[in-house]
């Protein structure tokens, strides 16, 4: 694949023995490793609250992994400062109180600034800077929060089922505008999902976890040519062929 | 928008009032009928108005209290906001304070405030000292249950994105306790200002509370209800003129309906 320049590359390296839920001794994850590599889009896919979330949350630095490995270009997650990592989480999570402009602004220096206007057109929300969240609809807000991720030029994009509880067509549009922004910036991407249709239509590989503790039981390269469609013959013969394969593989398990 | 916005304004004001219109009516035919010293008309209390502003230290008397209301209530507002944010957002803070809290929720503001004048003397700050520590109480509790309750979720926001703590705080947390910083402010104005009255009434030489202090000497009863009305009067422009704008802020991207 082809990535502009100037993008700074990240490799990540996620080796976790063991990781517990705070304040409490239930195992969520346990010997899960996997490499991501740079300009990489992989999927992460498995049954709900097997810990992908925590798995996120440890790779962006807001769960504690400490006595783990995640190391960002060999450099481990829990110490460095100089990654720039970006978030989208299942809820669009804007500040209610800071305007659409204002809520991009949080996470950039004022001579950023300017790149604003153009990010906003970028994911289809020109002109309205000066709303404020609760005007704009749910796939407003995510388009928002969207926005606000790419700002900060990330190198590396972390995405919690970002489509959740959006109608079908919006959810649609805006796995489009992700797949565009994601071609143009060749920017790392890691998608939670506990959609295989997702997953296929998006991802360059994808990793099945487990149930809790979650591990990785298989994961596999989606080898369909870009651009692909969302239920098109050849994606849905490829989810056929997995699923004939290991019916079983979305509740986290290979029998 | 802003023009059903203004008849609303204008509707209200009209029915508040007519509301206080009613209101003085009725003193007024109460007095003529009851016709005793006791309870004078409100024309009568209009003249004390007048007399005492005349005279001249009505409004040097009202002038004094009003300076002591608002330093000892920014005093209190800023020392229980951030009591109130350390209290909420840390446990170990909480659990070594919440009794002492308790203890200096219930003492009696006659107590702090007879023996801040013996330990400090009857001077200026051991006044506003006394309206102080009987105020921070109150809004240190508000503050703490709003610090409680702040989204952990746009915390999280502002940790991912590597935010300065100057940003979170001003960007991502205080926002959350506008709506509580408002609310012990309004509940703090009319605790304030009553005992700021008391205070002056036990120990300071001016201010309304001194000035009341003397006219009840004389029994001079339509001179006390002059100097309340005229106090209370000011007191509901100081809320027009500072709150209602801050309610604006408050509000500030909430859906109001």
């Amino acid at each position: 694949m082809l990535l502009p320049e100037d993008v700074p590359l990240i490799e990540l390296n996620v080796a976790i023995k063991d990781k517990y839920y705070a304040n409490s001794h239930s195992l969520v994850i346990k010997d899960m490793e996997f490499m991501v590599a740079p300009g990489e889009f992989v999927a992460i896919v498995g049954p709900s609250g097997c810990g992908k979330t925590t798995l996120l949350n440890m790779i962006s630095g807001l769960e504690d992994s400490s006595g783990q490995a995640i190391n960002c270009n060999n450099q481990s997650v829990h110490h460095s400062n100089n990654q720039h990592i970006g978030y989208i989480f299942q809820q669009p999570r804007l500040m209610p109180w800071l305007t659409v402009n204002e809520n991009v602004q949080l996470v950039l220096s004022p001579p950023q600034y300017k790149q604003i206007d153009g990010l906003l057109e970028q994911v289809g929300l020109a002109g309205k800077g000066d709303y404020f969240p609760h005007q704009l609809s749910g796939g407003m807000q995510r388009r928002v929060s969207i926005a606000r991720s790419f700002a900060i030029s990330p190198e590396l994009l972390l995405l919690d089922e970002p489509f959740n509880s959006l109608d079908a067509p919006t959810a649609s549009r805006l796995r489009l505008l992700l797949l565009e922004l994601w071609r143009h910036r060749g920017t790392t991407m890691i998608l939670v999902t506990h959609d295989l249709q997702e997953a296929i239509y998006m991802a360059d590989r994808i990793l099945f976890v487990s149930d809790s503790p979650s591990t990785i039981i298989h994961q596999v390269a989606v080898d369909l040519p870009r651009p692909r469609s969302e239920s098109g013959s050849q994606e849905l013969a490829w989810h056929a062929q997995l699923m004939a394969k290991y019916p079983n593989i979305l509740a986290g398990s290979l029998d | 928008m802003s023009k059903t916005l203004s008849n609303t304004l204008f509707s209200q004001l009209l029915i508040r009032f007519a509301l206080v219109g009613i209101l003085g009516l009725l003193w007024q035919l109460s007095a003529w009928l009851i016709a005793s010293p006791e309870f004078p008309s409100l024309l009568k209390v209009a003249d004390s108005i007048l007399f005492h502003i005349n005279e001249g230290e009505m409004i040097t008397n009202i002038a004094v209290t009003l300076k002591r209301v608002l330093l000892s209530f920014i005093i209190a507002m800023v020392l229980g906001v951030v009591i109130g944010i350390f209290m909420g957002t840390n446990r170990w803070v909480n659990k070594l304070a919440d009794s002492l809290l308790i203890i200096a929720l219930n003492v009696p503001a006659l107590v702090t405030i007879i023996l801040c004048y013996i330990w400090f003397g009857l001077v200026e700050a051991a006044a506003i000292t006394a309206v102080v520590i009987n105020k921070i109480p109150t809004v240190v509790v508000m503050i703490r249950e709003g610090a409680r309750v702040v989204d952990q979720d746009l915390l999280a926001v502002a940790k991912v994105y590597r935010l300065s703590p100057l940003k979170v705080f001003f960007k991502v947390f205080l926002p959350q306790l506008y709506p509580f910083i408002m609310a012990s402010a309004r509940s703090g104005l009319s605790l304030i200002w009553k005992i700021v009255l008391v205070v002056e009434l036990l120990g300071r030489s001016d201010g309304v509370g001194f000035a009341l202090n003397t006219l009840f000497q004389f029994f001079d009863i339509p001179g006390i209800l002059a100097y309340t009305l005229v106090f209370v009067a000011v007191i509901l422009m100081i809320e027009a003129i500072i709150f209602r704008p801050l309610d604006r802020v408050v509000a500030r991207g909430r859906a109001i309906d």
